[in-house]
């Protein structure tokens, strides 16, 4: 961090003329614009949207048909793909923020609440992943953490009879519980015997599944009467109340979120078990030398975590579906891994993530349904954001940005990464095992 | 083989480690490199084993023009080092430590052991070493990784042999050893370079010694030169070797130890029946080589082990129930041995780590929730005291040097109300003027009486430091010696030697160490 | 100066030390006592005895069928009464908990043959009690086969995982790796018409996704997990798109079936009960033996193996010997990714399916697991992996019979029994030292 703005401080300092020295100005803001992770974000997206644009280009039939006579007249290519190009983005954003093809106001405004519906669970849980992260822990487990409070917040929901607010807060604390259960085995095993939680939280995602498909064969589970793998609906006292009345489905799910993204911020990073988690994060050794109780501090991240993304789980079900099926949980958990990872693991950034990637799916609904462009598509915009912000070099050479130590010439590079070797090489940490 | 650097300069980024080195080592000489910490020794040595490309100069082999891509093409070249942190697998057998890279196949790139084993086998009778070779690196004690390290070398004919701070590990017996052998190699025509910040060691071993400071040669000089002399050069100013003491007043005991028994996570006794007992206003320094317990004293008297038997008792307050917390609470101040690992967080702020262990203690924090303004407030002066040079302390902690990270450590610990104070290895890796600074910090703490156990590898810090000495060996406190004792004593001490027996021996025998200071004093 | 002295000095410090030698009587004394499998043992054995064995219906007989259609040596079907087998082989593992007790508290260690007996005892008794009274057969070489086959891809991902993670690189992407090797067998098979172009096309899709983890991971020094999850949605979202569009709009060109066809090796398929099983089954998986094997021999024997462990260990120290670190990672995980894709395979061209979204559905994690309790040793994952794809086979024929056990239990049963291993119950689990660590020089 330091070498980075070493070098920009002595970068404008370069001799020259007025001119050279706007230039160099110049240079120095551009440089400082690709430090900025919202620059790297916003580029990121962009490469998405390129690479969904080529792999919807690829597959349509009408584009294809144009590359049959593309040497005789090149423009219907290129005019047939800007127009399938147009069509599904177009659709994307109608779908996601506002359409304006649509008969009434409130059809025109009721895309961005389909996304705000679409963030609530990726927001809570996202936030439950995030706070694994910054405590160190990566919790790959919210997939059986969502399923697990949805499985409870549903049963709850439809097997108890309960005036209407006592019943919603039962439902959401048994979902929050079912999460922070789940979230918790892998907590106390980590803490306990130092088992991965990686391996337990996606042996405990299978293992959910298993459960839940088991449960749905009960009939003591399901109360339907019937064979099928589905379970009652949830009572109406149970359920989320809509906040824009009928034609819209938005619930108070998205004021739990807005809750829980403050109760996050401040957790992280006012509390003093926020400080426990931040410090055994970064350095669990000096954590333990401090005094903290590492194994509690362990257990509490991820059973935290997995109440968070219990919520979502229950958010999801008493909000949106209010019925239990198997596949509850759709790809919700590892889209709340991706809306953390884009959120930096930040409470405000996880919240507009998960806002970001809601109106993703919910633009890709309606691209579906207008284009006939598959919604998995989503899933290839989602990994390819991810991935491109983790690697923020890469965006750079993408867009021939200079990157931190100047300009891209690789001589510079290669000095930097001397530096951090030399760094490296001061910390004897990994080489310690041998003399043990 | 002649080694030979001209304007040799290594940057990373604005910092030069090494601007315009010129060095000549002749063959068969033994050239001791000799610096503080920091001052770019390892890095040059690492350039020229084509770890690091360096930005400008030249690296001649008997007067040829070399350049490296990587560590292969120096041992190529004849090249060999040893690292300070050695570079073995601990899951790996000492034959296929030493084959790394360079493995005897048959066909189809199966491995030809019996080969590879014969060839560890040569060089060890060669040179006398015991070394099994189907022993496990993990299962070797120190100086046998040693050994298997300079095998290593050997084993690709070494022409010059670089040994990046050999002495740091082993005890004065093992370190004679290591003279012994070295001198071997010398006879057998191999250049050595050897690399060390310890005074006493250049002048008994060193052929000739050049001394580096911030990262330009700064002069040669002759094993002849003082201590006082070569001091002054490497730190580049009138260094006093010994911090000035007053004598100790101890007082009753403040704090002690008995019969405490501790167990490796593997099963094994690491700490055997210590009894230790420190009056207030004394340090008792605990002296012996790595590893024989020293660490796991310092962490079960914290709290970080459990003890299977014993008492540790604070002015009559038995902790062993305690956790690290109450530990901590209740009046020891510890500064760990690994500064970067265990004493402080680097992505946190000099002001959360000021507060590290206190975090959730009045005045920072109501028990719920932190209070960042009375915690900066604190943090920025405690810090002025202990005259850390710092931008603000919002800053990460990573961005300031090792000597001013420990100073925050040892504000953070001192500015505490204690009744004992603990550290281990408190200077290791600082510069002189760091490493006086902390000694002085230490010797006030002891006057304001505090007893302090300190825990050290480094002779010339028990020496300085203190009072009393308790030398421990595998787990055993051998015996508990005045501040002022013989070296050699202490070294035989270190190798287990009782303390009667160690007085007798080391009148009989001295160590090659021991007689260059004698001759030194004469 | 002179240094005659040193040599005896030494060895007189050696010979006075003699009263701190290590305390080995003390430490076998202060140490405590292993109670942890000989009380899973005796629990495991009550069970037996209370379920097995007093669930079974008195006078019920359990029918094992142990011979197929095709056999050259046709073995006669075996009847055992299922009350007393069950009681034979309960009472059986009761003696085994008990010599484990004993020998426990005596400090005496056991052999590797307790376990895999007591486990053999325990799945048999299981197996009459499933069975008993049902009035079925229960079909022993087809339970067998269904392990092996269930097991085909479990076994090319765990040696995709052990490749990978011995030099260093984590893979949770193994999943993906499996899918895409699916996706580019059937699409290239049915493309060519041929199963076997199938199978050549397989292991490019599986090192391409190898190669991106290894990029990232590399290149960019993102943290491998988070790569390796992400590249498993990557993968599913390509796959099931192009499955939407391309594949839906032609499946008849891109997503027809081909089916690898049997290789029956001579003399050896006669062999009852194990013949039909091992030697009576496609290229792909005569592919996995030899892999299996190599493997077995090259990452202990060979330079190739010694060089990715060090890389995998301690990649500064190869880095010191002249070992292209970042070179090593990214062949042996591409490599590995190859194995993957080819294990992909046996998903579509391998069984004859034309391809479907998801249809790795989980088992790239279920491979993941079999390189953990295999403690990344080919064997040992080899064994897991078994274990896994008879577990699931168990459940199959089961669940075909009717059975009190549900299946999802028997479903579950990889991943628990993995949790059990990573939280140390089944000895430390030590993984490759230097695993999801950036080399950066």
């Amino acid at each position: 961090m330091s070498t980075e703005k070493k070098n920009n401080d002595d970068a404008p300092a370069a001799p020259g003329g007025a001119l050279k020295e706007a230039e160099s100005r110049l240079h120095y803001a551009v440089r400082e614009l690709s430090q900025s992770s919202w620059v790297i974000t916003l580029l990121s997206v962009v490469v998405a949207l390129v690479v969904g644009a080529l792999l919807i280009l690829a597959t349509n039939p009408q584009v294809q048909a144009t590359t049959g006579y593309f040497f005789a007249q090149p423009g219907d290519f290129f005019l047939t793909s800007f127009e399938v190009i147009r069509d599904a983005y177009s659709a994307l954003f109608r779908g996601a923020v506002y359409d304006w093809q649509a008969a009434t106001p409130d059809r025109a405004i009721r895309p961005i609440t389909e996304t705000l519906v679409n963030a609530v669970p990726l927001i809570l849980a996202g936030l439950g992943i995030a706070i694994g992260f910054r405590s160190g822990m990566l919790n790959i487990g919210g997939q059986g953490q969502i399923i697990l409070g949805a499985t409870c917040a549903a049963f709850i929901g439809y097997a108890f009879n309960l005036p209407v607010g006592a019943h919603l807060l039962l439902a959401l604390v048994g979902g929050a519980l079912g999460g922070a259960i789940w979230g918790g085995i892998a907590g106390v095993l980590k803490a306990k015997t130092g088992a991965n939680e990686v391996i337990v939280t996606i042996m405990l995602n299978n293992i959910a599944l298993y459960l839940l498909a088991w449960l749905l064969r009960q009939q003591w589970f399901v109360q339907t009467g019937s064979n099928q793998p589905i379970a009652a609906p949830v009572e109406d006292s149970a359920r989320l109340f809509g906040l824009l009345g009928t034609g819209f489905r938005l619930h108070a799910g998205i004021l739990l979120a807005i809750a829980a993204t403050v109760f996050v911020w401040w957790l992280l990073e006012r509390s003093t078990l926020g400080f426990e988690f931040r410090a055994i994060g970064e350095n669990p050794d000096a954590a333990r030398t401090a005094g903290i109780n590492v194994p509690k501090a362990t257990a509490l991240v991820l059973i935290i975590g997995g109440g968070l993304c219990g919520l979502g789980g229950a958010a999801h079900l008493l909000g949106t579906e209010y019925r239990l099926g198997a596949g509850i949980a759709g790809t919700l958990g590892f889209d709340a891994i991706t809306v953390a990872l884009l959120g930096r693991s930040k409470p405000l950034g996880t919240f507009l993530a998960g806002v970001l990637f809601g109106g993703l799916r919910a633009g890709g609904v309606l691209m579906q349904a207008q284009t006939g462009t598959p919604i998995d598509i989503v899933l290839v915009l989602q990994s390819v954001i991810v991935l491109l912000i983790a690697a923020p070099p890469l965006v750079r050479a993408i867009f021939f940005l200079p990157n931190p130590d100047g300009t891209a010439k690789s001589p510079r590079r290669r000095r930097l990464k001397d530096q951090q070797a030399a760094e490296a090489a001061q910390e004897p940490a990994p080489t310690q095992e041998v003399t043990k | 083989m002649k080694l030979q650097l001209k304007g040799v300069t290594k940057r990373f980024g604005t910092f030069t480690a090494n601007d315009r080195i010129d060095l000549t080592v002749q063959p068969g000489e033994i050239h001791a490199l000799l610096g503080e910490n920091g001052a770019g020794k390892s890095t040059l040595m690492n350039t020229i084993y084509g770890l690091y490309s360096p930005e400008e100069g030249e690296i001649l082999l008997d007067d040829k023009l070399v350049t490296f891509n990587g560590p292969g093409d120096a041992v190529e070249a004849g090249i060999g080092m040893v690292h300070q942190h050695f570079m073995l697998i601990p899951v790996f057998s000492v034959t296929e430590s030493v084959m790394l890279g360079y493995e005897p196949t048959r066909k189809a790139g199966i491995i030809d052991f019996a080969e590879a084993r014969r060839r560890v086998q040569e060089i060890s009778a060669r040179f006398g070493f015991d070394v099994d070779p189907d022993a496990m690196i993990e299962d070797l004690p120190v100086g046998a990784q040693q050994r298997v390290e300079i095998i290593k070398a050997l084993s690709r004919d070494a022409k010059v042999l670089i040994l990046d701070e050999p002495t740091a590990v082993l005890t004065p017996q093992e370190t004679d050893e290591l003279i012994t052998i070295m001198r071997q190699l010398r006879e057998s025509g191999t250049s050595i370079v050897f690399i060390t910040h310890k005074l006493r060691e250049v002048r008994a071993i060193a052929d000739k010694i050049t001394v580096i400071r911030r990262g330009k040669i700064v002069g040669q000089a002759l094993p002849e030169s003082t201590e006082t002399e070569l001091a002054s050069l490497m730190v580049g100013r009138e260094v006093n070797l010994t911090t000035q003491k007053e004598p100790a007043e101890p007082g009753d005991i403040g704090f002690s130890v008995k019969d405490l028994t501790v167990l490796s996570g593997a099963g094994k006794v690491v700490l055997d029946n210590v009894n230790l007992d420190i009056a207030r206003g004394e340090i008792l320094c605990v002296a012996g080589v790595d590893g024989n317990g020293q660490t796991e004293l310092a962490e079960a008297i914290v709290g970080l082990r459990s003890a299977v038997a014993g008492t540790i008792t604070l002015d009559g307050t038995n902790l062993r129930r305690m956790n690290v917390k109450e530990r901590l609470n209740s009046g020891i101040g510890f500064v760990p041995e690994d500064r970067s690992t265990d004493g402080v967080i680097p992505g946190f702020t000099v002001t959360e780590n000021f507060v590290l262990d206190q975090y959730d203690q009045q005045p920072y924090s109501n028990g719920v929730a932190m209070k960042p303004s009375v915690m900066r407030e604190a943090a920025v002066q405690q810090i002025s005291r202990f005259d850390v040079r710092l931008g603000t302390v919002d800053d990460p902690i990573s961005t300031l040097s090792g000597g001013n990270q420990q100073k925050v450590v040892l504000a953070r610990e001192m500015s505490r109300d204690i009744r004992f104070f603990l550290a281990s290895q408190p200077t290791r890796g600082l510069d002189v003027g760091s490493i006086e600074f902390v000694h002085r910090t230490i010797i006030e703490e002891r006057d304001k009486g505090t007893p302090c156990l300190i825990v050290s590898t480094e002779l010339d810090e028990v020496s300085n430091l203190a009072d009393r000495i308790a030398v421990m060996y595998r787990g055993v406190v051998v015996g508990v010696v005045p501040g002022d004792t013989d070296r050699d004593v202490l070294g035989l001490m270190m190798a287990g030697v009782p303390v009667e027996e160690a007085y007798a021996q080391a009148k009989d025998h001295h160590t090659i160490l021991g007689e260059a200071d004698e001759e030194a004093q004469t | 100066m002179s240094d005659q002295h040193t040599p005896e000095q030494v060895t007189d410090a050696e010979t006075t030390a003699v009263h701190a030698e290590p305390r080995q009587e003390a430490e076998a004394r202060l140490q405590p006592i292993k109670w942890k499998f000989p009380i899973t043992y005796a629990l495991l054995a009550l069970l037996s005895l209370s379920a097995f064995t007093f669930l079974s219906p008195t006078g019920a007989v359990t029918q094992f069928r142990l011979a197929t259609g095709s056999d050259f040596v046709a073995l006669p079907a075996v009847n055992v009464p299922s009350f007393a087998g069950a009681l034979v082989l309960s009472l059986l593992q009761l003696a085994m908990a008990a010599l484990a007790i004993y020998c426990a508290a005596r400090r005496i260690k056991l052999g590797v043959w307790l376990p895999m007996l007591f486990g053999l005892f325990f799945v048999l008794a299981f197996l009459i009690y499933a069975g008993a009274g049902r009035g079925a057969f229960i079909p022993v070489v087809t339970l067998l086969a269904g392990a092996l086959m269930l097991s085909v891809p479990l076994i090319f991902g765990a040696m995709c995982g052990l490749v990978g993670e011995r030099s260093g690189i984590i893979n949770i992407a193994i999943e993906g790796q499996l899918l895409a090797g699916a996706f580019l067998a059937a699409v290239a098979a049915s493309f060519f018409t041929s199963a076997y172009v199938g199978l050549l096309a397989a292991p490019f899709a599986g090192a391409a996704v190898g190669g991106l983890l290894v990029w990232f991971a590399v290149k960019y020094h993102v943290n491998q997990i988070i790569v390796g999850v992400v590249l498993n949605v990557l993968v599913i979202g390509l796959t099931s798109f192009l499955y939407s569009t391309v594949l839906t709009q032609n499946s008849e060109l891109w997503n027809a079936r081909q089916q690898l066809p049997r290789l029956p090796i001579p003399g050896l398929s006669q062999i009852p009960i194990i013949g039909p099983v091992l030697f009576n089954q496609t290229i792909l998986v005569y592919l996995m033996y030899v892999i299996v094997f190599a493997l077995h021999i090259l990452v202990f024997k060979s330079r190739w193996g010694l060089r990715m462990r060090a890389v995998g260990e301690h990649p500064k120290a190869a880095d010191t010997v002249g070992i292209n670190v970042p070179r090593t990672r990214i062949f042996n995980t591409v490599l590995a990714g190859g194995i993957a894709g080819l294990g992909g395979a046996y998903f579509t061209v391998g069984q004859g399916l034309a391809f479907g979204q998801e249809m790795s559905a989980g088992q790239g994690f279920i491979a993941l697991a079999a390189m953990i309790l295999g403690r990344w040793n080919p064997k040992g994952a080899l064994l897991a992996a078994l274990l896994f794809g008879f577990s699931t086979s168990v459940g199959q024929v089961l669940s075909t019979i009717g059975t009190p056990v549900p299946s999802e239990m028997l479903l579950m049963l990889p991943y628990v029994i993995t949790i059990f291993a990573v939280a140390g119950f089944v000895g430390r689990v030590r993984p490759p030292a230097a695993e999801g660590v950036p080399y950066i020089k």
